[in-house]
């Protein structure tokens, strides 16, 4: 690909304009506004905050507004030990989860993708559609299977396998069995993309070899998997750092996850500051991820 | 080796499917307790029927996917085409970066920021301000879609046409266009649908007149799990999988 960059001609850019300015105008500016107000003091007002960089009072204005920015909401987060709490949490409970649903994933996509010809789009179909149905009714209907008088123990009591109920509801087990099923459509795309894209010639080469299905497995199939795990983990992992539906509705009292202690900043303390800074941390930290799934899809559109 | 692979394909599908299924005949139970099987009624539909905020909710969150999925299409059919035809231009990278980060960005994030950018502007919060919110992100699905679509298309039939003498506009409407009509439709229906179904932007940027079905849906879940709104949830998931169905017949079996 040809790195030298050319002007477009003017109906080109007229054409680009529209979802280009759109994307900046609703995309990235309420983004860099995050930042923004992640630096302002917290107010009893409407809005809740004290606008630290305004263009009403001109440059000078500007400027004296801008020496006054606030990092309270800043310190609030590095010193407050609930926000600590969150973060480990939300990065331990997306890890395992995003481990978890791997596990399940890779057989279940190799299963899809070595399936016949015939089957294999409506199987990939299939195995999609859940992700297109609301996650909050998928994360509901597990309520009623993991309650303490749910279907699960139900059964479980019924087949005489435990005596008493599990506890599983309202607790991080909980949680991660949400993500691991929410998000699980996620990782079985790309993994069994990845499967299927490749040349049956190079297992038949390492069957003539003399390897046989396992050594085949390990030293063919999944290496050459790896980009399409990889793209599969990260599709999963950066969005459940900041889930809020999930450990809000199965996860405990003491569940805190960064984007539920979010959503209570904004929506129950009012302090707008807070869950900006805590949007911008999220985001810094997601960033490296991020940007890598971007380059790798870059990289494919190039 | 066969019978695991049939094995596994029956443990995933059954993992996906089995909570959704329970969820759907338990919409039938008889009994207002929502894990013992009372018998089969159609009551709670009927209850749906008659409740006004339900109704009111519904109406909201049709409306605003049905808008927010014309803006969706028509910018993702736009920014698909400058992604395919205009190999190259300065900012690319930037371009394809907003394409793109939307579709991984914890909602959470996209929610407060939008909803903190209509605060600055004095922007009303209510219908427009969801479908605004709805189409920024939907956008990036239908572009990512469409732009697929047009990487399959025959170039020679538009070279002749401007060989012909068509102009760019008249090539887009009169060649590429009509090949690209089924993946806008899809386009059209997934956007729809994820407008529907979300809850957390819609939470951000809605205003007091502008709930919308999950917003509904999920002020009730907090207090318990109720025959209603698994009757309302089952009714979701029956648009989601006539839609999801007209895609596939649509996309000729390949995959959403």
């Amino acid at each position: 690909m040809t790195r030298k960059s050319r002007s477009l001609s003017w109906g080109e850019r007229a054409t680009l304009a529209a979802p280009y300015l759109w994307l900046l105008l609703f995309f990235l500016a309420p983004l860099l506004l995050v930042f923004k107000i992640s630096l302002s003091k917290t107010v009893i007002a409407r809005p809740p905050y004290e606008p630290t960089f305004t263009w009403s009072g001109g440059w000078s204005a500007w400027w004296d507004g801008a020496q006054k920015f606030s990092l309270e909401a800043w310190r609030g987060l590095v010193a407050d030990p609930l926000y600590a709490r969150a973060w480990a949490t939300s990065i331990a409970l997306a890890a395992i989860s995003t481990l978890i649903a791997l596990i399940i994933a890779y057989p279940f996509a190799l299963a899809i993708a070595r399936a016949s010809a015939r089957w294999r789009p409506t199987l990939l179909g299939l195995a999609m559609a859940p992700f297109w149905t609301s996650f909050l009714i998928r994360v509901y209907a597990w309520i009623a299977i993991l309650k303490d008088e749910g279907f699960l123990n139900h059964a479980l009591i019924a087949l005489g396998i435990i005596k008493a109920p599990l506890a599983i509801f309202a607790t991080n087990v909980a949680v991660v069995i949400g993500i691991v099923y929410s998000y699980l459509p996620f990782v079985i795309l790309p993994i069994a993309n990845a499967l299927e894209k490749q040349d049956v010639q190079l297992r038949e080469a390492a069957a003539d070899l003399g390897a046989d299905a396992w050594r085949t497995f390990l030293h063919v199939t999944l290496p050459l998997s790896l980009p399409g795990v990889m793209a599969g983990a990260l599709l999963m992992f950066i969005p459940a750092v900041g889930e809020f539906v999930i450990p809000d509705l199965l996860g405990g009292s003491d569940t805190m996850m960064l984007g539920k202690v979010m959503w209570n900043d904004f929506f129950e303390n009012r302090d707008w500051p807070a869950a900006a800074a805590g949007a911008v941390a999220l985001l810094i930290v997601l960033v490296g991820p991020i940007v890598y799934f971007e380059k790798r899809q870059n990289r494919s559109v190039a | 080796m066969k019978a695991a692979r049939l094995g596994m394909l029956f443990f995933g599908f059954a993992f996906l499917y089995a909570p959704i299924a329970l969820l759907v005949l338990y919409s039938f139970n008889a009994s207002k307790l929502a894990t013992v099987w009372a018998g089969f009624s159609t009551q709670w539909y009927g209850k749906l029927l008659h409740d006004e905020q339900i109704g009111a909710a519904a109406w909201n969150s049709l409306t605003i996917a049905f808008a927010s999925a014309c803006l969706a299409t028509a910018l993702g059919l736009i920014a698909a085409y400058a992604l395919d035809r205009f190999r190259i231009f300065r900012t690319r990278t930037l371009f394809v970066g907003l394409i793109y980060a939307p579709l991984v960005m914890p909602e959470i994030i996209l929610g407060l920021s939008l909803l903190l950018i209509f605060v600055a502007v004095d922007f009303p919060r209510g219908f427009w301000s969801v479908v605004v919110a709805h189409a920024t992100f939907t956008m990036c699905f239908a572009a990512v879609l469409i732009r697929a679509r047009l990487g399959e298309l025959d170039r020679s039939l538009e070279e002749a046409a401007m060989d012909l003498g068509a102009g760019p506009i008249d090539t887009f409407f009169s060649i590429i266009a009509p090949q690209v009509a089924s993946a806008l439709v899809s386009a059209f229906v997934l956007a729809f649908i994820l407008s529907l179904d979300d809850l957390v932007i819609a939470s951000f940027t809605s205003g007091p007149g502008s709930t919308t079905l999950p917003m509904r849906i999920y002020s009730q879940v907090r207090l318990g799990v109720t025959p209603e709104i698994n009757a309302l949830s089952s009714l979701m998931l029956a648009v989601v999988a006539l839609g999801l169905g007209l895609v596939s017949i649509l996309r000729r079996g390949k995959s959403v």
